[in-house]
């Protein structure tokens, strides 16, 4: 490795060349501020605009100060980060990057996890010259079913645009207008609704300020909650449980099932159910029709659609819809497990504790954005009323918590009620990217081959790399299975089956970083891929405690079948648990 | 030309075709008809003569006559007199405003006498809709010579030695720029001609391309055979028609002659040229941005390193000049590095190309060598100041460029000189302001420019430009208190210090230099709440002297607010708190009774 000699703040240092001033600081422990700079290091994720100087240092010899994010060392520059004229900029500039920016931090959704506030207390700033007569740039306010563009909080980071277009590649947000007008917006400045968004909501992830936030559903549920004619039922999914804890202060990969549902009872919930329950059930139909699928492919079946893609993301069931309408007929059929726990909750629950399915409301608490936008769609409603009624997120959550008084790091652990709250380990590591596909590779093995599995944890499935492959021997039958999570990389695969040149039987797509444990919802990482690594462990170490870690063998999907269902893909299972999708692509340009 | 013994060249810049050039042309045409001489006296549409404060143009060869301010009435004149009688029509002829005597050619015109035209050789002599008249005037000598004589290097060579640099403003080496692209390897390279003019009031490129387009092309050409490219694009703003016509014309011309294309005169070199279109963002004058916008991105730059030479056009590299730059190749192949780098100063070699414009008598376009003063291109060229008015300042490098002041007109014109008296070369614009110009809304003119142009990347130069912009308004509203002069440089030199590209790194240069060296009267708006110059409404104050006032009430019917009141016969006044401060007032008063203050 080539090593350059530089100074900084007095130090002398070599450093590997190529590497930024930024990051040559951080070795030797100087923290330079970065504001729109961003890097999700495993995920090859970097946002390197350049654009909002706070990091600037002065470089002798150099005329203008230099960003410290994105100029690289060179051998005998002398740098100085703390010097009078580089601390008067990055004053000035924050100062100015606040002078366009409201100043409602006390009621802003951002508040307390906000970037820009982090780095108004760091530098301390106190007075923002020239305020009282500083026109600010004011957008329209534009809430879609799952994301809120508040703009007149964008700072111009980029952060947003470069997973929407880069990471995703959906193409929904870049920079529009010029000057003190540029903003972040769709095309046309159309509302998100109208765009190819996905809601996969990544760009609320990332956004350092309020500009981007989720649509907030827990007063509706605190009402329905206050309700006596109602009962009651939550679903939680399976990535919340592992960093929930984050927003009460413990450690990423903390697992805090137990307390969460003690907190969920608390919160008046009549039931507290498991999505897991559902993701078992997903397993059991869309493990059935990959079966199916791949019996005819093996009996000379020329027609049947290969390789079957998994439809438990809502934010890559929007890109399909978006991008690819011409391939609707390749992802699974089976409805996500949050809407087949609504669908069979306001069925067969339902009917189980006598309660009519206009009073009984389900509660989704996911990880995820998307999921709100999901539990909408027209299709996944009876007479006008929703399998789910409302999908909150793992903040939203967290917020609700503490908003009642509960103080979370105190519960006693409990355990989800019967019959909707049991699940096997297989439906847990839904949560991370490669679970579905390794949990419906449990289960169809067995299935296929009538026999036990000989290892459960498929090793191979799992990891952070954005495309991964595996063969599974199922009884000298080669499975050859794709995993992708991230849009963009899922729009690599998708492309090569539409070239046909595509090998695999079967393929998992997550939209987000790291699967569910990614999610839109989740409590912000702030560019930590630490934090996902952390959340994926605690996935698999709860799957490793389950007795039970196959679908197929949680005895309440077993008998959920037996009592209502019949067999999987029966048509019962068919018209409560599968859907068909549109085609979206023609549903843009709207303003 | 030979059958022809006669030739009128009619101005057909954009500027003289606004005042009915096209219609000149025909009339003349029609005329020539009329009397049987359209076989003799031919009628040739040129490119810009630069004289456009006197234009139309129509210049009479052989016997080279001058005639300005032609109208389309006057071709019966022109034809009748000086075609058949040999007579000069005298009042289409230019009469020096200092000398109160007739001009009949150029070279008795002080406008033309200090120029030397490199870049501009062609303009105003040939039609650039005929590549043949470019060729007649050695046009594509220069491609052809160096194909048959030079290797690649020895062309880099050639143009390092000349000391030519960029045009566009920055004033990088040129040959140093192409050898950079040269060294790096790539299957692909691309040299792109920046035509993306667009400081306020500049049109240095424009007319280059569309009076000698030619010279253009057959640069890229030698660039791209220097460089080891095989593709150039010409990015050129929409707005501007007719170049993108002359210049689309000028391609299919040349690749009809063989000089662009596929094997360019049998050397085994092959080269064209395609045109991209801009929006007219300014920003997309800066090489990164510009490439962004050509690849179909949004038209912002982005950090250099890497340079556009190393990863430029589809992250190929790529070789951007500016078209003025372009235009000096041909001539400097021709006539020999040495002969180039003889004229100018130590470190700014050959002629720069300027458009005049502001309170100055010969509005316009000149070139002229490096190393000429302020003053002789003010005084001597342009005429001096309008009306007889006394010279306040000179705005050069366009809206990032600083405002000097007539300490500074013997400084002669180069690179170094003007930054180092606080401006800047820029691209060419050179605006000059009269006693009656308020420096403090000269500055925030230019500042809505840079306000206007920002791509709004970059936080300092996004918002820093917006808040000097609203300081600056205060000022000229009498608003401002004294500590806002200390935030005004402070804001200035952060924006300069850590803005993105250059168009954040020097837009504050007019706030910067006209506090400099107008300090008083950025001092007398805060302190006295006056504009010296009388230019910010907001400041004058409109009262009635009442030793004139006869109480003829004109002046209370002329205001739009009703802030006059006073009975008829008896003295007016004026309420403060209504007044608009419209001046109808003082144009109505016959009894120069209203005052302002």
């Amino acid at each position: 490795m080539d090593l350059v000699k530089l100074n900084i703040d007095g130090k002398n240092i070599e450093v590997p060349k190529g590497i930024t001033i930024h990051k040559a600081a951080k070795s030797i422990g100087i923290d330079i501020p970065v504001l729109c700079y961003m890097e999700l290091k495993d995920l090859n994720i970097e946002n390197k605009p350049g654009g909002c100087r706070i990091c600037v240092v002065e470089v002798e010899g150099r005329r203008n100060l230099a960003p410290s994010c994105s100029t690289n060392v060179e051998e005998g520059m002398v740098i100085k980060t703390s010097s009078l004229r580089a601390m008067n900029a990055r004053r000035t500039v924050l100062e100015l990057i606040l002078s366009d920016h409201p100043k409602d931090c006390l009621i802003c959704a951002k508040s307390g996890n906000c970037d820009l506030q982090d780095m108004a207390i760091r530098l301390g700033v106190r007075k923002i010259p020239g305020q009282e007569f500083a026109e600010m740039s004011t957008y329209r306010l534009d809430t879609s079913p799952s994301i809120i563009r508040d703009m007149d909080k964008c700072i111009l980071c980029r952060r947003c645009e470069t997973m929407c277009n880069d990471f995703q590649t959906v193409g929904a947000l870049s920079a529009v207008n010029r000057g003190f007008q540029a903003v972040i917006a769709p095309a046309f400045e159309m509302n998100l609704e109208h765009s190819s968004c996905t809601y996969c909501g990544q760009c609320v992830a990332v956004c350092p300020t309020g500009a981007l936030t989720e649509v907030d559903h827990t007063p509706d549920v605190i009402s329905t909650l206050n309700d006596p004619t109602k009962t009651v039922i939550v679903q939680t999914a399976p990535a919340v449980r592992a960093a929930l804890g984050e927003e009460f202060g413990l450690a990423p990969g903390t697992l805090v099932t137990g307390k969460m549902v003690n907190a969920l009872r608390r919160l008046g919930f009549n039931y507290v159910f498991d999505t897991d329950f559902a993701a078992d059930l997903t397993i059991m139909e869309e493990g059935t029709e990959m079966l199916n699928r791949l019996t005819k492919f093996l009996n000379g079946d020329k027609d049947v659609k290969l390789p079957i893609l998994t439809s438990c993301c809502p934010a890559w069931v929007n890109f399909f819809e978006h991008q690819f309408p011409e391939m609707q007929d390749i992802p699974s059929t089976a409805r996500s497990p949050q809407q087949m726990f609504g669908s069979i909750a306001k069925t067969y629950f339902a009917d189980k504790i006598g309660v009519k399915r206009e009073d009984l409301v389900v509660v989704s608490i996911m990880p995820c954005l998307a999921k709100k936008y999901e539990c909408q769609r027209e299709e996944f409603s009876v007479d006008g009323n929703p399998d789910v009624d409302f999908s909150i997120s793992t903040r939203e959550l967290a917020h609700f918590i503490k908003e009642a008084n509960i103080n979370f790091m105190e519960l006693e652990n409990e355990d989800f009620d019967k019959p909707m709250g049991e699940s096997s380990g297989a439906a847990v590591i839904f949560g991370t990217t490669g679970g579905v596909i390794e949990a419906a590779t449990r289960t169809a093995y067995e299935i296929y081959t009538k026999k036990e599995l000989p290892k459960i944890d498929f090793e191979e499935l799992r990891g952070l790399d954005g495309i991964r492959e595996a063969t599974i021997d199922i009884d000298g039958f080669d499975l050859k299975i794709g995993i992708a999570h991230g849009l963009g990389n899922a729009r690599k695969l998708l492309e090569d089956i539409k070239a046909g040149k595509s090998h695999y039987h079967a393929i998992e797509i997550m939209a987000c970083p790291g699967g569910c444990i990614g999610g839109g919802g989740q409590p912000l990482h702030h560019g930590d891929s630490k934090i996902l690594k952390a959340r994926a462990k605690a996935i698999y170490k709860e799957d490793a405690n389950k007795p039970i870690r196959k679908s197929h063998e949680n005895p309440y999907i077993l008998e959920l079948y037996k009592e209502f269902l019949g067999e999987p893909m029966s048509e019962k299972a068919h018209h409560l648990l599968h859907t068909h999708y549109f085609d979206k692509s023609k549903k843009k340009f709207q303003i | 030309m030979s059958k022809y013994k006669m030739h009128l060249l009619v101005c057909g810049g954009t500027g003289c075709r606004a005042s009915a050039s096209d219609a000149i042309v025909e009339n003349l045409k029609k005329e020539l008809n009329n009397q049987g001489l359209d076989e003799s006296v031919q009628v040739i549409m040129t490119g810009c003569f630069g004289f456009c404060e006197k234009g139309p143009i129509v210049k009479v060869v052989p016997d080279n006559t001058f005639y300005t301010e032609v109208k389309p009435s006057d071709a019966k004149d022109l034809v009748e007199e000086h075609i058949i009688k040999g007579r000069k029509v005298e009042r289409l002829l230019y009469k020096d405003p200092v000398k109160k005597v007739t001009v009949s050619d150029e070279e008795g015109m002080s406008f033309y006498k200090k120029q030397l035209r490199i870049a501009l050789r062609n303009c105003g002599f040939i039609n650039p809709e005929n590549i043949e008249e470019y060729i007649a005037r050695d046009g594509y000598m220069a491609i052809g010579q160096i194909l048959s004589e030079n290797t690649p290097e020895e062309v880099i060579e050639i143009i390092k030695a000349s000391g030519l640099r960029g045009r566009g403003g920055a004033g990088f080496p040129t040959g140093l720029k192409w050898q950079l692209t040269r060294q790096t390897k790539s299957d692909q390279k691309y040299v792109v001609c920046n035509a993306d003019e667009g400081d306020p009031g500049a049109f240095m490129d424009r007319s280059i391309l569309e009076g000698d387009p030619h010279s253009v092309l057959e640069a890229m050409a030698i660039c791209g055979y220097s460089i080891g490219a095989d593709t150039g694009l010409i990015y050129i703003r929409a707005e501007y028609p007719l170049a993108i016509s002359r210049l689309l014309t000028a391609i299919g011309q040349a690749r009809e002659f063989g000089l662009l294309g596929k094997n360019i005169l049998g050397s085994g070199f092959d080269f064209d040229i395609e045109l991209k279109y801009g929006a007219g963002a300014f920003v997309c004058g800066e090489e990164t941005a510009l490439i962004h916008s050509m690849e179909g991105k949004r038209g912002e730059p982005s950090l250099k390193p890497p340079f556009p030479s190393v990863e430029g056009y589809l992250k190929k590299p790529t070789n951007v000049n500016n078209v003025e730059t372009l235009a000096n190749i041909p001539a400097i192949i021709l006539k020999g590095h040495k002969w180039f780098s003889s004229i100018g100063t130590e470190k700014s070699k050959g002629t720069k190309v300027f458009a005049l414009a502001g309170k100055i008598n010969n509005v316009g376009l000149i070139e002229v060598p490096m190393g000429t003063t302020l003053r002789e291109v003010i005084y001597e060229i342009g005429g001096g100041i309008k009306d007889g008015k006394k010279f306040k300042a000179v705005q050069t490098g366009g809206p990032s460029g600083g405002c000097l002041t007539e300490a500074h007109l013997d400084v002669p014109i180069d690179y170094e000189n003007l930054l180092a008296a606080g401006s800047m070369m820029g691209s060419g614009g050179m605006i000059i302001m009269d006693e009656d110009n308020c420096m403090v809304s000269i500055a925030k003119y230019f500042l809505d420019f840079s306000v206007e142009e920002s791509c709004g990347k970059c936080s300092p130069c996004r918002i820093g430009n917006k808040r000097l912009y609203e300081l600056l308004d205060r000022i000229t509203q009498g608003k401002a208190e004294f500590d806002d002069l200390a935030r005004l440089k402070n804001l200035s030199e952060v924006i300069k210090d850590t803005s993105l590209c250059g168009l954040g790194q020097s837009s504050p240069n007019p706030v910067l230099s006209t506090l400099q060296y107008f300090r008083e009267e950025y001092e007398a708006h805060i302190i006295d709440h006056k504009c010296p110059a009388g230019e910010c409404k907001a400041l004058m104050v409109y009262s009635i002297l009442e030793e004139h006032c006869v109480g003829c009430t004109a002046c209370a019917r002329a205001c739009p607010v009703g802030a006059i009141s006073g009975e008829r016969k008896l003295v007016h006044s004026i309420d403060q708190s209504i007044c608009i401060k419209c001046g109808a007032c003082f144009d109505k008063c016959k009894f120069d009774a209203v005052l302002v203050q």
